[in-house]
């Protein structure tokens, strides 16, 4: 059996994951220092288990990994045996084989982190999977609000998000992030609204507790962050929007639109951004975007997972 | 963190009553005004020095040695405060929650650091420290003050100011706080 692993935020609940900004904070003092590295992986062996391409997830578990003097090593389909046809299992079993403590695996389809997990001793991390969960990414994104917040009220990050209201907006319905940030943020009380036109909701949002919109202006006087997701092309054409000009007229954050916002309101992007689709170039580089904050919060928040899989030593692999 | 030092007794496990305080408020108080003028004479003053506490039981001492020194010196003193959880070598053995911060006002290079601390038992907490101090610049110099050396060391650690040498069972505990210093015994 796998040690245990990270595969979806509902795992964490409400204290697991206060528990791990707390572990976070520590972290990010780290990354401040003139020498951003601390010994406490030392030996252990992290491994990026990639069949889907990833810049920014990748480097940062990396980032995570070296900053904890965690070795680290690299697997991307592209350049792996998958070309020869090696199986999933035969390469995780492989990893895991060679002693790797942790391995996070990013997979196109759902519930791969977890059926890996069953195959190998190392801990699974889930680096995103299908249009199912990318838990750290909601780590970093709660870390970010909770830090924006502390820096606006002037005092220390607070344990929740009680009353701040998030509006979601754009391709929900395969967004692996928006359904592990709507587990994240309710779970730290925050009010989420999902806006975007109706093929691009989930059918049903029956349990997820949140509030459901189509016209972003209406929602926008209304909420305290503006969270844009990514756009991809071919999925407008499944959901017949006839045109990015158009999606960007009635969901993008244009700068005429963001020109009417309330100085106050926040602007996060779980990146990559497609600058003048959902976001207008100029509005994601302003003083109101958290775009580099929650870059930087992903690496203490994944420092923070691996630390906490890692640092102990009893079910180690092989003894 | 400095707690693990005290004692090798399991946490939470029932402690009989068995308590001596060897140390009163007053006491800790006379220590720490006799450290800071051994830290003036030591280093010729206090220019260059930078007062950094252990979490969790050295910060308070740091704070109080570093009042202590600006009013005899006159002039301020730098003071940070350091947790080493990350830095220590039983992490495996028994991981450690790190709910404390890290603070070290000045950049390191070139000044010399008194390292402060309530209890010196084994020595790693203090090993950990000087690994995680290089990590914030290259000292000139790195001196340990310490308000109760129990023994029993397991690194060639040894305090440059000692408030109290302890004599200490290894299975004792010493507990320190705002009262002063109390040997607890492990019963009958």
């Amino acid at each position: 059996m796998s040690r245990p692993g990270l595969l979806s935020v509902a795992d964490l609940g409400r204290e697991g994951i206060v528990e791990l900004l707390h572990l976070a904070d520590s972290f990010a003092q780290v990354a401040a220092r003139p020498i951003p590295k601390v010994p406490a992986l030392r030996g252990r062996t992290v491994a990026t288990v990639f069949y889907e391409s990833s810049t920014r997830t990748r480097l940062s578990f990396e980032t995570a990994a070296k900053r904890l003097s965690a070795d680290t090593m690299t697997f991307t389909a592209q350049t792996s045996s998958v070309t020869k046809g090696e199986s999933l299992r035969d390469t995780v079993e492989t990893l895991d084989a060679m002693g790797v403590d942790a391995m996070v695996v990013r997979h196109a389809s759902a519930g791969v982190p977890a059926r890996v997990a069953g195959w190998v001793r190392a801990a699974v991390v889930n680096g995103g999977d299908g249009e199912h969960e990318h838990p750290t990414q909601a780590l970093a994104d709660c870390f970010t609000l909770r830090e924006a917040l502390a820096r606006r009220g002037g005092g220390q990050p607070a344990d929740d998000l009680k009353g701040l209201r998030v509006a979601i907006v754009g391709d929900v319905r395969h967004s692996r992030v928006a359904r592990s940030d709507v587990l994240a943020l309710g779970a730290l009380g925050a009010e989420v609204v999902l806006v975007g036109p109706p093929t691009l909701l989930p059918p049903s949002t029956e349990g997820w507790g949140v509030a459901v919109a189509h016209d972003l202006d209406e929602v926008l006087g209304e909420v305290d962050v503006v969270y844009l997701l990514r756009i991809q092309a071919e999925r407008l054409r499944e959901a017949f929007v006839p045109s990015l000009e158009e999606y960007t007229e009635r969901f993008g954050l244009t700068r005429a639109r963001a020109r009417r916002l309330p100085e106050e309101l926040l602007v996060m992007h779980p990146g990559p951004m497609v600058r003048g689709v959902e976001i207008d170039a100029e509005v994601a580089g302003s003083a109101r975007s958290l775009v580099t904050s929650q870059v930087r919060s992903g690496v203490a928040v994944r420092m923070a997972v691996l630390f906490r899989l890692l640092a102990r030593a009893e079910e180690r692999a092989g003894g | 963190m400095a707690e693990r030092e005290r004692s090798s007794a399991p946490r939470g496990a029932p402690l009989p009553a068995r308590r001596s305080v060897v140390m009163d408020a007053a006491d800790v108080g006379r220590v720490l005004v006799r450290i800071a003028h051994e830290v003036v004479e030591r280093n010729h003053g206090t220019s260059g020095l930078v007062v950094v506490g252990l979490q969790t039981g050295g910060v308070p001492l740091a704070e109080r040695l570093a009042g202590h020194l600006a009013s005899i010196s006159g002039a301020p003193v730098p003071l940070g405060r350091l947790d080493v959880a990350f830095y220590r070598d039983d992490l495996r053995i028994r991981p450690v929650r790190p709910e404390s911060v890290t603070e070290i006002p000045t950049e390191l290079t070139g000044r010399v650091v008194v390292l402060v601390d309530d209890v010196l038992f084994t020595g790693r907490t203090v090993r950990a420290a000087l690994d995680a101090l290089a990590d914030h610049g290259r000292a000139q110099a790195v001196q340990l003050a310490v308000l109760v050396d129990r023994g029993h060391r397991e690194l060639p650690i040894r305090p440059d100011y000692v408030g109290k040498n302890l004599p200490t069972r290894r299975d004792e505990t010493v507990e320190v706080g705002e009262w002063g210093v109390a040997i607890r015994g492990t019963g009958e």
